[in-house]
């Protein structure tokens, strides 16, 4: 069972891998498979239907070419459409010729407009305006007071004449909200209203009722992420009901696949403006479509991974240890135990595995490693001599008994550690063979090591040129069998070591291969602002707390 | 960029490698299954007062100092209708008997689709291939998740096979069956709220933000009070703004006393601690938990609801923890409910504004997986508009608007 996209298409992919090209067949299958996918990932029936019609309509025209595989080939037209829907129009916010310029919010209950209002006071208040919020949700229980501690802490004046709780006319506080603006000479005006439902037609003639009085410049409709099927006939109710002009998407830090992004746009061709990514007023940005297509693909969260790893990574430390670790004999159980260290800061083990493009599909296996696992190799390699630990050889049945009483695990356990450890060396050298040796900005001891590697341990057979993914699966397929390629090697099973089932080596060499070709769906090294520190990253893929991010 | 990325990977990796095939082959796996009692947790004692996670760096010491403050006098547990001086006017609620009945014409506002448009589909003259494909949209498009509605569809198709002759009143049976089948007619959907060993019963609200916690406590506070008992409030969501005066409101209008933080940002753990505390000694018969939106995927906002349900633990057992779902969640809705089953094992599901176009398919796949019935259900902003889940009774609405 597979939770995302990303993990579908990659499940997809690995069954068209090899091929030559696309027949008719493999795009029937595949658009069976990104449907289901689709549909998982929230995207709206309708949505679906159009959108694979497109997909198959490109995958099946002359735009097939041979610079690609077929998975890569298929990857980017999935991925360009979606940025092509999602980011059909950008477009910024308009602003009123005569000042105040007038925002009104509005969306169902609890999709986040009052958070966001403070938000989006904050970020136009930090670019020169001085915008005043305005309560105009006299509906639920104390909103009022809510907008006004949000509006302190925006540090933005907040208009809020009545107390709320059923009692005032939302629709008299916002036109009073247009003269208190010029008063105070405010230059913005935000309008937080009541939640609604789009059939609520009371509440709807409500919402005309505000925005007939303050004829806004900008009406946003505010959704929620997670939402599932209903945003076509939500989306639509609204655009009925009050119109809109532009869409923002909150809770975008929770991992709702965020669907419900390509079925608005697509079905009203309404822009998506902002993101709104966290509880804090800061968590806020404009939309990058690029970067919710990579989100809905499933491979966002690899920016994430990257800037907890500038924070919590020393750089000589890293480039040290990756060097022996490439270099395969040099890196020791000690190095292990400082990598493990390094690993953990990155936070738990389960979530950082699910990280990894391509580790997704293993995500039932992945979640029973936890930290403790990590904790308790600690244990054991701390319970040995350093001779030991340079020299794991030397361990033998007393030793081990020694270790695993000095640690709190039986002697098999110590055992299968060093075991593990010798294999996983093993598979580092291959992997780091398959071609990988000359990834461009690799510091260059990393080369060497890796080039070394390769001499040690040639392929059988040397793939002529091409594809250097392939070749690096074909490389590591050599050493340690991959899932489906060879299948009944008995690892599964759990004889000596080996990695779990599923998560293969091939993965692996894939995500390397991708990643060396910048070939990820996304572009990972070619992501707009990836490499420059000030950009715009969204707040959903910002670590918190990363000053070099934070917004000037 | 690129290399740090590869260290990355590499790093991570190789740990993997390293670790999790060693412990996953000799360790067996550490989750609890549905079913087994839970393990006992030997954790050290946690005060109230450990430092919370919202607002790092705050004294610990001073957030178990953290001031309770009442806010309607404190009324004997044996008197049964409230009237506090000072309290604005408040409300006696209707018994929340046959209310899932009342609201039917919201519930077959947003189930209305669904059931007649599967009632036509299956009473076409020809079921091939093209219908079933459709009937297993119109699932899918009610959140119900493609593989369950890959499964209904199957189990249909056997079921039409069996059946042979299909008139209107065969189908409409069929289906009836089927969904209540799906929905699961056979778990407890009751409240557990009676006080117990002399201690009140505890109800914790968790769930993502917005999905209607607050309301909801609110809500069922009115109905307990209708049914004669005696409520106390516990804002343990001391994150948002303004959510312990939104709580407190609803509080007021049913007599009930609402112990909060004097301050935001205080220890959520100690607050909910001390309304359990409040609640037993004043002997009330059910205290209602309120705790702040969190998405399942925080690590330590989830740490953080571990710990309150831990920490009330200490003074009573906690009878019900009531997830929260908004009926218009997606998929997600799933990921969710695993999280917060895991963390604070949950033991039934609200699922909020059904009165809305949403359908709320995403339950099926929820109690399916988890176990864990919907007990509740919201159909409007009222405060009389919660109804108790009946399966029966709920489909009926669907299939008969
Ligand atoms: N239409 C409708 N709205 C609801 C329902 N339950 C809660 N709400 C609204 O959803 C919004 C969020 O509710 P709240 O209780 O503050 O959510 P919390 O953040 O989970 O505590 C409020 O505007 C509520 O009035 C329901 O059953 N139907
Ligand atoms: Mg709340």
């Amino acid at each position: 069972m597979f939770d995302t996209l990303s993990e579908r298409l990659t499940q997809v992919f690995s069954s068209l891998r090899g091929k030559g090209r696309l027949s008719a067949a493999d795009i029937d299958a595949t658009a069976r498979e990104i449907r289901i996918a689709l549909l998982e990932a929230d995207v709206a029936l309708p949505v679906v239907r159009a959108f694979i019609a497109r997909v198959k309509e490109r995958a099946g025209g002359e735009e097939v070419s041979g610079a690609l595989n077929p998975a890569q080939q298929v990857i980017k037209i999935v991925h360009d459409e979606l940025i092509d829907v999602l980011g059909g129009e950008t477009r910024r916010l308009r602003f009123a010729k005569v000042p105040p310029t007038v925002i009104m919010l509005a969306g169902l209950q609890g999709s986040g407009k009052t958070t966001l209002a403070g938000k989006l006071a904050l970020w136009l208040r930090e670019q020169g305006n001085t915008p005043m919020l305005v309560a105009a949700d006299l509906q639920r229980p104390n909103a009022v007071q809510q907008l006004q501690i949000v509006g302190e802490r925006a540090g933005v004046p907040v208009y809020a004449p009545e107390p709320g709780n059923g009692v005032g006319d939302p629709v008299a506080v916002a036109r009073q909200s247009l003269e208190e603006a010029q008063r105070r000479q405010q230059n913005m005006v935000i309008i937080d209203t009541a939640g609604r439902l789009g059939i609520d037609e009371e509440m709807m003639r409500q919402a005309v009722g505000i925005r007939d009085a303050v004829q806004p410049d900008e009406i946003l409709f505010v959704v929620d992420a997670m939402i599932g099927q209903d945003a076509v006939a939500t989306a639509q109710a609204f655009l009925d009901g009050v119109g809109y002009d532009g869409v923002v998407l909150t809770k975008l830090d929770g991992d709702a696949r965020g669907g419900a992004a390509l079925s608005i746009t697509q079905l009203t061709g309404r822009p998506i403006m902002f993101a709104s990514a966290g509880e804090k007023l800061e968590d806020f940005d404009v939309f990058h479509p690029d970067r919710m297509a990579s989100r809905i693909l499933d491979m966002g969260d690899m920016l994430t991974l990257i800037e907890q790893a500038e924070k919590a990574f020393d750089e000589d430390q890293t480039a040290a240890l990756a060097d022996r670790l490439v270099s395969g004999e040099g890196f020791t159980l000690e190095d292990f135990v400082e990598q493990i260290q390094m690993v953990r800061k990155l936070g738990p083990i389960g979530n950082l595995l699910g990280m990894l493009p391509g580790a997704g599909k293993n995500k039932e296996l992945l979640s029973q490693v936890n930290d403790k696992d990590l904790d308790r190799a600690t244990a054991i390699v701390q319970s040995m001599t350093p001779e030991e630990r340079r020299n794991p050889k030397i361990v033998n049945g007393s030793r081990r008994a020694r270790i695993a009483g000095g640690s709190g695990v039986t002697p098999g356990q110590v055992g299968a550690l060093i075991q593990n450890f010798q294999e996983g060396q093993k598979q580092m050298r291959q992997l780091m063979g398959g071609g990988l040796g000359n990834i461009p900005g690799m510091p260059p001891g990393m080369r060497r090591a890796a080039n070394k590697a390769v001499k040690g341990k040639k392929p059988k057979k040397k793939h002529p040129g091409g594809d250097p993914r392939r070749a690096a699966a074909r490389a590591v397929g050599n050493g340690a069998p991959a899932g489906d390629e060879v299948p009944g090697n008995g690892r599964a099973g759990g004889v000596g070591g080996g990695l779990p089932e599923g998560f293969s080596n091939q993965d692996m060499a894939e995500t390397l291969a991708a990643l060396q070709k910048g070939g990820l769906p996304g572009g990972l090294g070619g992501l707009p602002g990836l490499g420059t520190p000030d950009s715009n990253v969204p707040a959903a893929f910002r670590a918190p707390g990363n000053k070099r991010r934070k917004k000037k | 960029m690129e290399t740090l990325i590869l260290i990355i990977v590499l790093a991570v990796f190789f740990v993997a490698v390293v670790t999790e095939m060693g412990w996953l082959l000799l360790v067996r796996p550490r989750r609890r299954r549905r079913g087994e009692p839970p393990e006992v947790i030997v954790s050290p004692p946690e005060a109230p007062g450990e430092p919370e996670l919202r607002t790092p760096g705050r004294d610990a010491a001073e957030a178990a100092q953290a001031v309770i403050t009442p806010t309607a006098p404190p009324r004997a547990p044996e008197q049964r209708t409230p009237a506090p001086p000072a309290a604005p006017e408040i409300e006696k609620p209707p018994p929340s008997a046959g209310r899932l009945v009342r609201l039917r014409e919201r519930l077959s506002r947003s189930q209305s689709s669904v059931g007649s448009v599967l009632l036509g589909l299956l009473s076409r003259d020809r079921l091939d291939d093209d219908t079933w494909d459709e009937i297993e949209e119109v699932l899918i498009t009610a959140d119900v998740g493609v593989v369950p509605a890959r499964q209904m569809v199957d189990d249909l198709r056997t079921k039409v096979k069996v059946l042979g002759a299909r008139g209107v009143d065969e189908v409409r049976a069929l289906l009836r069956t089927e969904l209540i089948t799906q929905i699961g007619e056979d778990m407890d959907r009751s409240l557990h709220t009676e006080r117990h060993e002399g201690l009140p019963g505890v109800v914790l609200m968790v769930g993502v933000n917005g999905t209607g916690k607050t309301t909801t406590v609110g809500k069922l506070a009115r109905v307990l009070v209708g049914d004669g008992k005696t409520v106390l409030l516990g804002a343990a969501d001391t994150f948002r703004a303004a959510a312990a005066d939104q709580l407190q409101t609803w509080g007021e209008r049913v007599g009930a006393r609402t112990v909060r933080a004097d301050r935001d940002g205080a220890d959520p753990a100690s607050v909910a601690f001390e309304a359990v505390r409040e609640g037993a000694d004043l002997g009330v018969d059910v205290v209602l938990v309120d705790t702040a939106g969190r998405l399942h995927t925080k690590t330590g906002l989830m740490d953080e609801l571990g710990k309150v349900k831990r920490v009330i633990e200490k003074r009573a057992p906690v009878g019900e923890v009531l997830l929260v779902l908004d009926a218009i969640t997606g998929q997600n809705g799933l990921r969710q409910a695993r999280v917060f089953a895991e963390v604070v094992d949950i033991t039934g599901i609200v699922l909020t504004k059904l009165d809305g176009t949403a359908k709320g398919g995403i339950v099926i796949a929820v109690q399916r997986e988890l176990g864990v019935p919907v007990k509740l259900v919201g159909l409007g902003e009222g405060p009389d508009d919660l109804a108790p889940f009946d399966p029966a009774t709920f489909v009926d609405a669907i299939l008969t608007a």
